[in-house]
């Protein structure tokens, strides 16, 4: 079992050291055990139809993945490092053009070798999530065999 | 009509922002379409390998079924040939993750399996050196829109 504040900042660093999360302009906003939050604020540069200003579903994607390798990195039982074995996404509406889309991600079970996640994005109406997936993960132990 | 068909691509592909955020370009050749993301720095997940964001792989994955799924449509005469093209709406897609994506630049192309009046499935598989041997793969379903 690790310490939670070194669980927050391994997860932390996570999205940090990952250049892609800073070109999207990702930000951590909440971290719990084996749960994140991540948000994406709207930019023009990830639209994905021209015509209405909606955010590219690939963008939206790619948002999901990231909370959910940080829901298993911040996962009690968390490995060193992790990857993604499979992601399945429905895409239920269109994101509201101007608004932040956020991704809540939980880490509901863990193996010594998978680790299992569920993501659901929204922007401001929270009550009508605009793509959710569920995704399994790699569990990289580290040398000694041990999840951290 | 082919070269209306790579005309309205090219105006599709160039008005959609987000492909230019990752720098996806689309190449034709008769029945056949191929995506292809030329390696960027900002296209990196994870530093330590490098390999690309598995997010920008499922980016990938998905641009490349949709523009396939618009460049059989236009030519089947499932999507009207109209400017702007009405985009095939993306229902679900299931990403399978096969090996990391390294420092490179990346391939695409999909396989229309179904597609009806409404609805569309297609498989589409991405690679780096060997066609034969994909980083990732995925399956979809897509709306098709009326005009």
């Amino acid at each position: 079992m690790r310490a939670m504040a070194d669980i927050t900042d391994t997860a932390r660093m996570f999205i940090q050291a990952l250049p892609h999360a800073r070109a999207l302009g990702l930000v951590l906003e909440e971290i719990g055990q084996g749960r994140t939050v991540v948000s994406m604020p709207w930019d023009e540069k990830l639209i994905g139809d021209p015509a209405t200003g909606v955010i590219h579903g690939g963008a939206v994607s790619a948002l999901m993945d990231t909370a959910s390798g940080a829901a298993v990195m911040c996962h009690p039982a968390g490995p060193v490092s992790t990857a993604t074995l499979d992601l399945r996404i429905d895409y239920m509406r269109p994101a509201t053009p101007g608004q932040t889309i956020r991704a809540r991600a939980e880490c509901h079970h863990i193996t010594r070798s998978v680790a299992f996640v569920r993501v659901t994005a929204t922007d401001e109406d929270e009550s009508r999530p605009v793509a959710m997936a569920t995704g399994a993960f790699t569990v990289d132990a580290g040398r000694n065999g041990d999840p951290r | 009509m082919s070269s209306e068909y790579e005309r309205l691509l090219r105006e599709t592909a160039a008005a959609i922002p987000y492909l230019a955020f990752l720098g996806i370009r689309f190449e034709t050749a008769g029945n056949e379409l191929t995506g292809v993301l030329p390696y960027a720095p900002d296209l990196i997940g994870n530093p330590l390998i490098p390999a690309l964001h598995g997010g920008v792989t499922a980016a990938f994955l998905e641009v490349t079924a949709i523009t396939g799924l618009v460049w059989s449509g236009l030519r089947q005469g499932v999507i009207a040939v109209q400017a702007p093209v009405i985009l095939p709406k993306t229902i679900d897609l299931t990403i399978d993750y096969l090996r990391p994506g390294t420092a490179r630049d990346a391939f695409a192309r999909a396989r229309i399996n179904r597609s009806g009046r409404r609805y569309a499935s297609v498989h589409v598989e991405a690679w780096q050196d060997e066609p034969d041997r994909p980083f990732a793969q995925a399956t979809g379903h897509f709306l098709m829109q009326r005009g």
